[in-house]
């Protein structure tokens, strides 16, 4: 089946055990971010610490009803974000949503997206594009509202 | 008489079609967009081909061969529902557009909109008029374009939205029936045909006590003037609202049917050429229905095409669509209960009920259950199909939607409920 490519076992992995999953305290930042197509949903909490300066992200909660796609590009969101500079994270996000757009043709950098290159494959089913893009969407979101919250404020 | 469907396959280009790289396609998606026969393909190509030209407007022969293929879709399409003229039938961009006509000759009215008819009466539309302590009355089955145009109605003139509920089985819960609609009640809006649980609702009964209380009743006819012969003289509503691409039809055009005397009082809703009697510098007057409401250069070709869609369905048979497909559905929810960790959504048995069936399959998310089925070929729907709140009026986060037409087999419903299966392996459920 070409959707082998699609479903890579580790995304399948992820789905069935997602990591990080669950909503916890503290947080500096909480959305809700909804996929209108389909009703896919998730609630996500960030957690930023600052250090040296630079805030680092701490911990990522989340709450998430949706398809194994959007399951799991969560989970897999959260174990590349968590423990690193916001601004590295940030990068990370930048390389997996061009990743997405790529229609197939770039090669994914396993060393920057390490589990998230098993999504190269979404790219190629653009209806599912979205649901990859819902967690890193949201996480976005809630670190940019963490980050106005906690501006010029050591935490 | 049975349906030759293997002839009738035939008049369908697109079904020869492989997809994803050599299945061939089984198309359970007519709920979303009807496949085309070759005669409406022809029709609209063959009216670009030997009869172009706009309508109404010159008096060269090419002018009169265009006027004659629009105005004589407007006939076919009348006597399609069984309207009483062609006057009554006003040829729209879409069912949505069809509804939001109605809604904005509501709330034009409410905002004094004088409506000078060709008769030179400013309309007095008094029961057009809608605001503070008036009701529109909708349900909660409704496809976001038989609800939104409604919210935004009442956000404009600050009447009130209420609505029916849902039981849990898929019915419009009539218990509350005489609170519901009331003298304060100005139009009730309901679907006929559910695009989600396939539910025929009960039109008439609510439309007789709509009209005991003075109030209009709009009837969303999308998914049913497809796929059964309905007559607008027994529906029981004021307007009836369906739409071409649903109905082997092209996209691009739609029908509102109303009658006569409503048009007549109902303030236009797109200004512009066509829909005019006289214009000067500051104000204008209208031409009768049902131009008054086609507002510049029409889907002419669009309606070459509904009007060859229209005989087509004829030709075959709307009784004979309508038994193939109850015995499409019977099988198919009999193959799908049977799936160990399949939900139907809505009624399970066929009795007033169409050939659209949702469902839910424990942990397999819709997006995934549809996935692998389009690897198989399969062509269904993922999501809450434009029926957000029916969704969560039944708790539910999102569905799976297969709907048949009269191109379908028994063959593909097994594929389908095959697929299904198959779906269910691959991520692990059974």
């Amino acid at each position: 089946m070409q959707i082998q490519s699609l479903y890579q076992e580790i995304i399948l992995d992820h789905y069935r055990n997602p990591h990080h999953k669950g909503l916890r305290e503290p947080f500096d930042a909480e959305v809700h971010h909804v996929n209108p197509t389909c009703g896919d949903e998730v609630t996500m909490r960030v957690a930023l610490k600052d250090v040296d300066g630079d805030p680092v992200v701490t911990d990522v909660s989340y709450d998430a009803l949706g398809c194994s796609i959007s399951q799991a590009s969560a989970s897999v969101m959260s174990d590349l974000v968590i423990g690193k500079p916001v601004s590295e994270a940030m990068r990370i996000s930048r390389e997996f949503l061009d990743l997405m757009q790529s229609k197939g043709k770039t090669e994914p950098d396993e060393d920057t997206l390490e589990d998230a290159v098993a999504f190269a494959g979404v790219a190629k089913y653009p209806a599912r594009i979205k649901c990859a893009l819902l967690g890193w969407m949201a996480w976005k979101d809630a670190t940019g509202r963490a980050l106005d919250e906690t501006t010029g404020q050591a935490s | 008489m049975t349906l030759d469907v293997a002839r009738i396959r035939k008049d369908f280009p697109i079904l020869e079609r492989q997809v994803r790289g050599g299945q061939t396609l089984i198309y359970l998606d007519s709920a979303n967009t009807s496949q085309k026969p070759r005669q409406v393909i022809d029709a609209i190509s063959g009216f670009y081909e030997r009869h172009n030209a706009n309508i109404h407007r010159a008096t060269h022969e090419l002018s009169e061969e265009a006027t004659a293929a629009y105005e004589g879709a407007r006939v076919k399409l009348a006597s399609f529902v069984g309207a009483r003229s062609a006057a009554e039938i006003v040829f729209t961009k879409n069912v949505s557009e069809a509804i939001n006509l109605v809604a904005y000759a509501l709330g034009n009215a409410s905002s004094g909109a004088p409506a000078h008819d060709s008769a030179g009466s400013a309309g007095s539309a008094g029961r057009f008029r809608l605001g503070p302590g008036d009701e529109i009355v909708v349900t909660e089955m409704e496809h976001h374009s038989d609800l939104v145009p409604w919210q935004l109605l009442c956000q404009r003139t600050g009447a009130t939205l209420r609505w029916f509920s849902v039981t849990p089985e898929g019915r419009l819960d009539l218990s509350n029936l005489d609170d519901l609609i009331t003298e304060r009640t100005k139009l009730v809006a309901l679907v006929h045909q559910s695009n989600v649980l396939g539910t025929i609702n009960p039109v008439k009964l609510i439309a007789d006590r709509a009209h005991a209380v003075g109030a209009l009743v709009l009837a969303d006819a999308a998914q049913s003037v497809p796929h059964m012969p309905v007559s607008v003289q027994d529906l029981g509503a004021d307007f009836v609202g369906f739409t071409g691409h649903k109905m082997c039809g092209p996209t691009g055009i739609g029908v509102l049917w109303a009658r006569r005397e409503l048009l007549d009082e109902m303030p236009p809703f797109l200004g512009g050429g066509e829909m005019i009697e006289t214009v000067w510098m500051d104000h204008s007057t209208f031409a009768a229905p049902p131009h008054k409401f086609e507002a510049g250069t029409m889907p002419i070709a669009e309606a070459a095409g509904l009007a060859a869609a229209a005989d087509y369905l004829n030709e075959i048979g709307r009784e004979s669509i309508h038994a193939h497909e109850q015995a499409l559905l019977a099988d198919a929810l009999a193959q799908l209960t049977d799936i160990a960790g399949l939900r139907i959504l809505g009624p399970t048995e066929p009795a007033d009920r169409g050939a659209a069936i949702s469902f839910e399959v424990d942990g397999v998310h819709p997006h995934d259950v549809s996935q692998v089925l389009d690897e198989l070929g399969i062509a269904v729907r993922a999501g809450h199909h434009c029926a957000w709140p029916l969704h969560r009026a039944l708790g539910v986060q999102a569905s799976t939607r297969a709907s048949f037409y009269l191109y379908n087999t028994h063959e593909e419903v097994t594929a389908l409920a095959d697929g299904i299966r198959q779906a269910q392996k691959f991520f692990g459920v059974i």
